[in-house]
């Protein structure tokens, strides 16, 4: 144990501002934070699903859980059912096979929520285009609110575009009369 | 030249590793297998091809390693009724590859004893077949009903637990049905597939330069060692040879590929063993890789810096500087990082004897790789056919047998510091000189590459047709091999153990689903 609490006070904290979500400069995290609670009234939870990538994408987000980039002290988090998620974010083409997969995780979803599409082949289809086999790009199977382009695109990139996917949406309050107005374009 | 008596003259491909091809007929196709399972050799790859533009019905081929090198037996087949002798009773590993070259070809294994679809779920009708010639592979079909017979265990009190394709982690998809008793496994069944996105067939009629970039993205993880694989084979083709420089910045790209997955995998598997501080630590040390690789190499996986004929970009001494400096103080943090592993009783208590595979079953199913050499598979082309620059190096197989979590623990720790030793020496004694030679197309060529990837051993067939684009190039992944093993690995084991043992093994969906 001592051996361990050694190790880590030697290497004390790494972890970088996190990026802006569209333009300017870097912001703190507890700006960021309070974006959260304005915008979502919690942490945000994400769901991640692979629907077909070659796993550069996947091995990014998971990169985000790393101390540089501490996710989870912005007050954002992978969880392990749709059901408890407020946003997808979604790698791959989306292969035929995945099809049903990924329609099912998103209805199982509980609304408003948000549809993150991460890399080139998420975009659009990426290399592996469309065909017999691949759907192509996320869009194609369910909506999407923010894509982010790049093979992979680093993680730094792909929290940028959750952040923006936060940011266009209405703070809480603020769609209660409306709800009928917003809410397709999150459905 | 003749192997294992058999009446068939093998020719030597122009690659840096000997691959030799030749074409038999069926009684040697199986004479074949059955030699090189008396002389404890290891099926590779196994696919189908459709040769009817060329006049010669379809075609079945089987790699093999043995002492002598990688053999490349390639079987003609009836274009009204395209079957050939099943392989699966000396290689298990063929059961899968011979059921993905039916549902893609539509080749079929005759007396194979499991004729399920293995690729093919509900997406296209059973009688289309993807790689034929004729169709497009830009077909669309309504989805199929899919019911997939899985293998039924019976007992008191036996229940099954259905997982996936969505997996409740940041992992690839696939679907494993476990039979269980309370928490005790008694039986694993996998079904993968749902990644599929039609590669082989995306690979037909792109010119050989576009062939690269995607064999470095049928697995994301193993991007240097699909593309040098490829670039082996297409300069095989060409009868080109890379720059002397160009061969040792793959092998630096290479090693850096195999120690970022290692740090990646070590911090993982101790955290699937609740010990949170290791993937903290060893994620970071990950990052500080991935970040001087995207600083020195232009990308942080290493994606397109292996092409035909060299690499992508050359390094300044300023680089090399970094890349040295790095290895020593990498080294020296995992080896801090491997006392606190070692000294941690509670952690040694869930890797030991979890998920063990034996010697003796490792041999049988042809286990291979990493994972292989965890249970005693000695293979390891860097130390068995060393060619430039692995010949200057001095490779040695790092090995284990007790084949359980601990020992692929132990083998990523080691290997480790056998790839940072390497990475320091490459630099150190990088060659002067150009990093890419041009590569001509070649019409209706052959060839081959054969690459000890972090995972085990990749391998890339490329045959290019009358134009010089390319007519069939089908891409191995050693999760082939190993998918099945790990059906075995969980027996016996208790269900909370299975992230633990899979993520020890870290097989690749994309790979094998291709």
């Amino acid at each position: 144990m001592w051996h361990i609490l050694k190790y880590i006070a030697r290497r004390g904290r790494v972890t970088e501002p996190p990026p802006e979500p569209l333009e300017g400069a870097h912001r703190a995290a507890h700006a960021i934070h309070a974006d959260l609670l304005a915008i979502l009234g919690r942490a945000l939870a994400i769901r991640h699903v692979d629907a077909g990538s070659c796993n550069g994408c996947d091995l990014e987000i998971n990169a985000l859980n790393n101390p540089y980039y501490n996710i989870e002290g912005l007050g954002i988090r992978f969880v392990a059912s749709p059901r408890h998620a407020d946003m997808l974010l979604v790698t791959g083409p989306v292969s035929r096979h995945m099809e049903v997969a990924l329609r099912r995780t998103y209805d199982a979803t509980p609304a408003p929520k948000l549809v993150v599409a991460v890399g080139d082949c998420g975009c659009s289809g990426g290399i592996f285009g469309e065909s017999y086999a691949s759907c192509g790009g996320v869009a194609n199977v369910i909506p999407v609110d923010v894509t982010v382009p790049g093979c992979p695109p680093p993680p730094a990139e792909i929290l940028a575009g959750i952040l923006a996917a936060v940011q266009a949406r209405p703070p809480i309050g603020a769609g209660e009369a409306a709800s009928a107005d917003f809410e397709p374009g999150f459905n | 030249m003749e192997f294992f008596g058999l009446d068939c003259r093998f020719d030597r491909l122009d690659a840096p590793l000997p691959i030799f091809g030749a074409r038999v007929h069926a009684a040697q196709w199986s004479a074949l297998a059955l030699a090189v399972a008396e002389a404890r050799g290891r099926l590779v790859s196994l696919w189908g091809s459709d040769e009817r533009a060329t006049g010669d019905g379809f075609a079945v081929s089987a790699a093999y390693a043995t002492a002598d090198g990688l053999l490349w037996a390639k079987l003609g087949l009836d274009a009204a009724k395209p079957a050939y002798p099943d392989i699966s009773r000396f290689f298990p590993a063929a059961i899968r590859m011979q059921r993905a070259a039916r549902d893609l070809v539509g080749i079929e294994a005759e007396d194979a004893a499991d004729d399920r679809p293995w690729l093919r779920h509900g997406a296209w009708p059973a009688d289309y077949f993807p790689l034929r010639i004729g169709n497009t592979g830009q077909e669309h079909f309504e989805p199929q009903a899919d019911a997939y017979p899985f293998v039924l265990v019976d007992g008191d009190g036996v229940h099954e637990i259905a997982v996936g394709p969505v997996h409740a982690g940041t992992i690839e998809p696939g679907h494993f049905r476990f039979s269980v008793v309370g928490e005790k496994v008694l039986r694993l069944e996998e079904r993968l597939g749902y990644k599929h996105k039609g590669i082989e067939r995306r690979f037909m009629g792109m010119d050989t330069d576009e062939g690269a970039r995607l064999a470095g993205r049928v697995s994301g993880d193993s991007t240097v060692a699909y593309a040098w694989a490829y670039a082996m084979a297409t300069e095989s083709l060409a009868g080109v040879k890379a720059p002397q420089r160009a061969a040792w910045l793959r092998a630096l790209l290479l090693e850096r590929e195999r120690v970022a997955n290692h740090l990646g995998d070590l911090g993982a598997l101790g955290n699937d063993a609740a010990f949170g501080f290791a993937l903290a630590q060893f994620s970071r040390l990950r990052e500080d890789w991935l970040r001087l690789n995207r600083e020195c190499f232009g990308h942080r996986l290493l994606m397109d810096c292996v092409r035909p004929g060299g690499v992508a970009r050359d390094l300044d001494a300023d680089a090399c500087v970094k890349l040295r400096r790095q290895v020593t103080a990498i080294a020296r943090e995992v080896a801090e990082l491997k006392d606190i592993y070692d000294e941690h009783a509670g952690l040694q208590d869930r890797l030991v004897t979890t998920g063990r595979v034996t010697p003796e079953l490792a041999q049988r199913l042809g286990l291979t790789g990493l994972a292989g050499r965890a249970s005693g598979q000695t293979a390891d082309l860097r130390a068995d056919f060393p060619w430039p620059p692995y010949d200057g190096l001095a490779v040695t197989a790092c090995t284990h047998r007790n084949g359980d979590v601990a020992a692929r623990v132990a083998m990523r720790f080691e290997e480790c510091f056998a790839s940072l030793r390497m990475i320091d020496a490459l630099v150190a004694g990088l060659p002067g000189g150009a990093v890419h030679e041009p590569v001509l197309v070649v019409r209706d060529g052959v060839g081959a590459g054969w690459i000890e990837g972090w995972r085990g051993e990749v391998f890339v067939a490329l045959e290019t047709n009358a134009q010089g684009r390319i007519a069939r190039c089908h891409c191995h992944d050693p999760s082939w091999q190993n998918w099945p093993v790990l059906e075995h690995a969980i027996i016996g084991n208790i269900v909370p153990d299975f992230p633990l043992i899979n993520k020890s093994f870290n097989l690749s969906y994309s790979g094998q689903d291709l």
